[in-house]
């Protein structure tokens, strides 16, 4: 039963991957068409991603957007996660459930919410007016990390700390924060990936004047399939096994994903 | 909240998010609204008003069938992810925490992927020069390799794809919360670890794997690219609509209609699983 249900595991896991090894294939065409197995393999379009200014521009918007949007998030997270522990309430309850409510909605009603708002403001179609839509729609994930960070802290700690005659900021600032710097980055990394693979906000909050990758590819895919966008796929693909690599490999995944007990 | 904590923080600290998403997330939601009543000006945006048209037009069979294709297509999906992911978390959850760690990672990379890569890499996997077409021809099954793409089954493919990672992070805090010791006992009372598995896991968990089945529903609502990369028009879900009307055919009024509509629908669903969560969490 024990490897019977290890051989599930992995048939679905092998299953999880076919799609991206047949990309990963068929990114090394030397030709310009897709083929798999690969035919004249080499990694010229590598390179063309990083030469052609067609597909430069929207490398650099989407790596842009993703790093500040994140930023951004986790600025208010912070504040917020923080007041849900410390003071909870009904400000604390209504604050909690705004900042997991985008992520829980199908992102099409977020999006045309940013759309008609960003219409009414003058904003449509501006680069930063992607950047903080990123950030309102993912900010749940630093406030879920950073969350979880705070209710790992154990409260003797800050009592002792108060105890001992230390104000409020200094205690924030020597304690409790140096504790959840691991969720916040974390937390940070989790928005950035997701922002770099978002594409119905930013396509219509700017999809016409702000091209990220997504809506590069998805532009064009219409004009028939190209290596290059395998490439672009293999790239994702490893930023994401890198980010929650790490995240695996020096925090706790499974504590963070809401597991209580794990064997080790 | 414990006593030990409270009032660690400035208490204006909470003023800081709340004036952040109440500015960016409240009010284009009150914007949605009001335009969803507004006046369409044809060719421009729309003018303030209130008139019930939009809302007029999704009582026709043209937004019914809609409605029915989203719904049956997003249901069908989720009900193979969650049948496919709870055996799946289960499995998981009784593994060692490097391998745990190991599959987590490979599951959060999947989810986070674009809808346009999914779609492109399955597209690409399904066709005649690059995929699974070419393994049958090779291997006898059919006489030449075909595609299998656009078309539901492709689509479903896709859907399943996005959803199951999904799915099994949903279910994964409930089942690793699992006493184990539930599965031994019915196991030294002579229970197959199948039987087991139906008649205690399963039935134990059924609130956490009712509310999974609704998040995974409304998170493949969501789907807005597969169903034109992998699909027919005729397979267009709700979310493509409601892009299609803001974006293509400029009728934002009718676009935020749908939009509201699609959003009542997800609160109410959203709101019944968290409540299933929290009944769940009452008994346990």
């Amino acid at each position: 039963m024990r490897s019977l249900g290890a051989l599930y595991v992995i048939a679905i896991l092998l299953l999880l991957a076919a799609p991206l090894v047949v990309v990963t294939g068929v990114s090394l065409n030397g030709g310009q068409s897709l083929n798999f197995p690969p035919q004249d393999m080499s990694l010229r379009w590598y390179g063309a991603l990083f030469q052609q200014p067609d597909w430069l521009g929207p490398l650099r918007n989407s790596v842009l957007i993703a790093a500040l949007a994140s930023l951004l998030a986790v600025a208010v997270a912070l504040p917020l996660a923080l007041h849900v522990w410390a003071r909870g309430g009904w400000l604390g309850r209504a604050l909690y459930t705004l900042g997991v409510a985008p992520f829980m909605l199908p992102p099409v009603i977020t999006a045309l919410g940013f759309l008609v708002f960003w219409i009414s403001l003058g904003m449509y179609g501006q680069f930063s007016a992607t950047v903080v839509s990123h950030a309102v729609f993912l900010v749940t994930l630093p406030v879920v990390t950073i969350s979880l960070g705070l209710q790992a802290i154990d409260p003797a700690l800050i009592e002792a700390a108060r105890v001992m005659g230390a104000p409020r900021a200094k205690v924030l600032r020597t304690v409790v924060l140096p504790l959840i710097v691991p969720y916040m980055i974390s937390g940070y990394a989790f928005a950035f990936v997701l922002s770099l693979n978002e594409y119905i906000i930013a396509y219509m909050v700017a999809g016409f004047t702000v091209e990220t990758l997504p809506i590069k590819i998805f532009n064009s895919l219409r004009y028939g399939y190209t290596p290059i966008m395998g490439v672009v796929s293999v790239l994702f693909v490893a930023i994401a096994v890198a980010v929650f690599g790490l995240i695996g490999r020096y925090g706790n995944l499974p504590r963070l994903l809401g597991a209580e007990r794990v064997r080790e | 909240m414990s006593a030990g904590v409270g009032r660690t923080t400035p208490g204006w600290l909470g003023a800081i998010p709340a004036v952040w998403l109440a500015v960016l997330f409240l009010i284009p939601f009150a914007i949605m609204l009001s335009v969803s009543v507004a006046q369409r000006v044809p060719g421009g945006f729309f003018e303030p008003g209130f008139e019930l048209a939009s809302y007029a037009r999704l009582f026709t069979a043209f937004f019914g069938r809609i409605l029915l294709t989203s719904v049956l297509i997003a249901g069908g999906a989720a009900l193979i992810c969650v049948a496919l992911a709870f055996p799946f978390t289960v499995i998981l959850a009784g593994m060692r925490r490097r391998a745990q760690t190991l599959v987590l990672v490979m599951l959060l990379a999947v989810l986070s992927l674009s809808e346009v890569i999914i779609g492109f890499s399955l597209s690409t996997l399904l066709s005649r020069t690059a995929g699974v077409g070419n393994l049958f021809a090779a291997l006898g099954l059919t006489e030449t390799s075909q595609a299998y793409t656009p078309g539901l089954f492709a689509l479903m493919a896709g859907l399943c794809y996005l959803g199951f990672p999904y799915a099994v992070l949903v279910l994964y805090p409930p089942v690793s919360r699992l006493d184990p010791e539930l599965g031994e006992a019915a196991r030294s009372m002579g229970a197959s670890p199948l039987r087991g598995f139906l008649t205690v896991t399963v039935p134990v968990l059924r609130a956490p794997i009712l509310g999974a089945l609704i998040l995974v529903f409304v998170f493949t609502l969501g789907a807005y690219l597969l169903p034109q990369l992998l699909g027919r028009p005729r397979h267009w879900t709700l979310s493509v609509h409601i892009t299609d009307q803001a974006i293509f055919q400029s009728n934002l009024p009718l676009a935020a209609a749908m939009a509201v509509v699609l959003l009542l629908v997800a609160l109410a669903m959203v709101g019944l699983a968290l409540l299933l969560g929290r009944q769940r969490e009452a008994g346990a």
